[in-house]
């Protein structure tokens, strides 16, 4: 789970840098600082299993197992990315890997994994779907659609809010007066859990019962995940509505920094051990940069393929 | 004259009427106190305004929409903004069943005066959900007028239009187009719905374009002219109502039409102005109509994909070339 947390860092550092050096194309919504929840629940999940994401989606992609280099590729809109350079950012999929796809619609992600999970069930497999979304996403009427129609039916989905306060500049405060969006769980008659996503064990733990459930055939639960934003909403976003000191608490609640400090006490991951994971973690991005700007762009005529099945 | 931008022109009208009209309010998402809108037009306007009139909202489309609609029924004149135009998808009940109809359906009984404000339009990699021109969808609705501005003058002047009015105006805003300066006197005017302006005067062919389309359309024309091709632009300003006068009688004149819209091919903008000149005029025509439009896909996200599918002056030069 370390490495995968270091992983998204790192990719979303390099994705930023790659940006302010105009191999980017339009914006980016950049993953840092809520790690610890794609990776803590995607951790609990097979890879037939599903997930949907949002426009903040690149370490969903990572942590569901998706390739680094076709990631990458696609954010610089090459032919090679994902989605042939028709998606870019906000809009990757990797239906190998169950990754059905990031909408930037939001709220949008919702209907669509309740629509995953009435699937299984009519299939008759026992897999199961995690749904992200934010807390912004929360406030839209397709949470309160599809949360009822999987808890109706039982269905297998894991809806995980990931609450980083902020919806683009507005606080979550301001635009609902429950505290706990998990308490919202009780108007659908499913559990909703309240956790702090910058610990990966205890979104690990939460998921774990979660997707246990949800296999088990006894429904869906909504589990918030507390976290924060490192950067701005999008690139161009330099946050000033944020108070310096909520910001400075947050960093220090960084959770790979957290992770990394447990890993380090007695008995567990040596030093060595973790400064071996980086390497690699750093060589596997360097290649996955060095593919996306060596491939090429699309031919501008594919504009027009695609459009019919 | 003194020059203001778009987004300025925009923010002018916003500022004026409110000032004239406590009536009129805004509401929004991220459009108050912390962001000012995600394009910024409406920044400034809390600080004079407050927050109960400068209102911002969960991220709930729908429920924007059908308060605005029940604030506008109720004695009020809300101006609602969606932030990004494909996102009026997830208001289309409030938007097209809603406002649209209620004051038909009820036999005329209650007016329903609100502004939809929102941006559409391709060319800043934003893909699929963030840049489709949609104007075709809101024409296609009757009880809705349609308003598309392609100057600051025209932003400014038809938003007064449609904050005064008496009836739910979808107002289509572009997002290339926000920077954009121009021309805009400091005293009071407002631009009447269903008047085309004709930004350019010639004599061989008629383009009749809107939105960012028209500044295309103008520099082609004025490229042209070295060749000897004298090309008349036409800016419809409202889709509805649709000016056919002024855009029959440019084509009478020049018998030759160029029709150019962002928005898909299909069923869209230039379909419809197209039908209407073949279906009244087509006897003055002296050449086929020829529609420069968008092909028929979503906005893909590659900057070579995306450039591909937007009309630019290369296209309309080449359909002017086919007739003229
Ligand atoms: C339906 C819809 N409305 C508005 C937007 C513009 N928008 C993009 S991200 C965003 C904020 C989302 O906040 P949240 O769900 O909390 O996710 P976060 O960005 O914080 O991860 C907004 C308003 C959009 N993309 N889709
Ligand atoms: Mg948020």
């Amino acid at each position: 789970m370390y490495k995968k947390m270091f992983e998204i860092r790192r990719f979303e550092e390099k994705v930023f840098e790659l940006y302010a050096q105009n191999l980017v194309p339009g914006t980016i919504h950049l993953y840092a600082g809520e790690e610890a929840i794609a990776v803590g629940v995607c951790s609990n999940l097979r890879k037939d299993d599903y997930i949907t994401s949002t426009h903040r989606g690149h370490g969903h992609c990572i942590a569901k197992g998706a390739e680094l280099k076709r990631i990458m590729a696609e954010i610089l809109g090459k032919k090679t990315g994902y989605c042939k350079g028709k998606g870019g950012s906000m809009h990757i999929a990797d239906f190998n890997v169950g990754m059905l796809g990031a909408t930037a619609v939001v709220g949008a992600g919702l209907p669509i994994a309740v629509g995953a999970g009435l699937s299984i069930k009519l299939r008759g497999t026992d897999n199961v779907v995690a749904c992200f979304f934010g807390d912004g996403a929360s406030n839209q009427g397709t949470f309160h659609e599809a949360i009822n129609m999987a808890a109706i039916w039982k269905l297998p989905v894991i809806f995980v809010c990931e609450n980083n306060v902020y919806a683009m500049g507005t606080r979550q405060s301001t635009v609902m007066l429950v505290e706990n969006i998990a308490d919202r769980a009780i108007a659908y008659g499913i559990p909703g859990v309240a956790v702090d996503g910058n610990n990966v064990l205890t979104v690990y733990e939460a998921a774990q019962k979660a997707v246990e459930r949800a296999r088990t055939g006894q429904g869906p639960t909504l589990i918030e995940c507390k976290t924060y934003r490192h950067k701005g909403h999008s690139r161009i976003d330099p946050a000033k509505y944020r108070p310096k000191e909520e910001v400075e608490e947050w960093l220090r609640k960084d959770p790979i920094k957290r992770f990394k400090e447990k890993l380090l006490q007695p008995n567990t991951l040596l030093e060595t051990e973790i400064r071996q994971i980086e390497k690699e973690v750093l060589t596997k991005i360097e290649e996955a940069v060095k593919f996306a700007i060596e491939s090429p762009h699309p031919f501008a005529e594919e504009a027009l393929e695609d459009v019919y099945a | 004259m003194r020059k203001i931008t778009y987004k300025e022109a925009l923010r002018e009208a916003l500022r004026e009427e409110m000032r004239r009209d406590p009536t009129v309010f805004l509401l929004g998402e991220d459009i108050g106190r912390y962001w000012g809108g995600a394009f910024k037009v409406t920044k400034g306007l809390v600080e004079e305004f407050g927050d109960e009139r400068v209102r911002d909202t969960p991220i709930s489309e729908s429920a924007i929409i059908g308060a605005a609609v029940g604030a506008a029924i109720t004695g009020t004149r809300p101006v609602a903004e969606i932030m990004f135009g494909d996102l009026t998808a997830l208001a289309m009940d409030q938007i097209a069943n809603q406002a649209a109809k209620i004051h038909y359906m009820f036999g005329g009984q209650v007016k329903v005066p609100l502004v939809i404000r929102t941006p559409f339009g391709a060319g800043v990699n934003i893909a699929a959900h963030h840049s489709q021109s949609l104007e075709a969808w809101f024409m296609h609705v009757p009880g809705l007028y349609v308003a598309v501005p392609s100057t600051p003058y025209d932003a400014k002047g038809l938003l007064k239009t449609a904050i005064r009015g008496s009836n739910p105006v979808f107002f289509c805003e572009h997002k290339l187009l926000y920077p954009m300066e121009g021309a805009v006197p400091e005293d009071e005017y407002t631009v009447p719905f269903g008047v085309a302006d004709v930004k350019r005067k010639g004599s061989d062919v008629t383009i009749v374009a809107t939105l960012y389309m028209v500044h295309e359309a103008l520099s082609v024309a004025k490229g042209l002219e070295a060749e000897g091709i004298s090309v008349e632009v036409v800016d419809p300003r409202t889709l509805a109502p649709l000016d056919k006068h002024t855009i029959i009688s440019s084509v009478k004149k020049t018998g030759r039409l160029v029709v150019v819209s962002e928005d898909c091919k299909t069923a869209g903008v230039s379909a419809e102005i197209a039908a209407t000149v073949a279906e009244e005029a087509i006897d003055y025509l002296d050449a086929p109509i020829k529609r420069v439009a968008e092909p028929d896909t979503p906005i893909p996200f590659s900057p070579p994909l995306e450039q591909y599918v937007i009309p630019n002056e290369k296209s309309i030069i080449k359909a002017v070339r086919e007739i003229a």
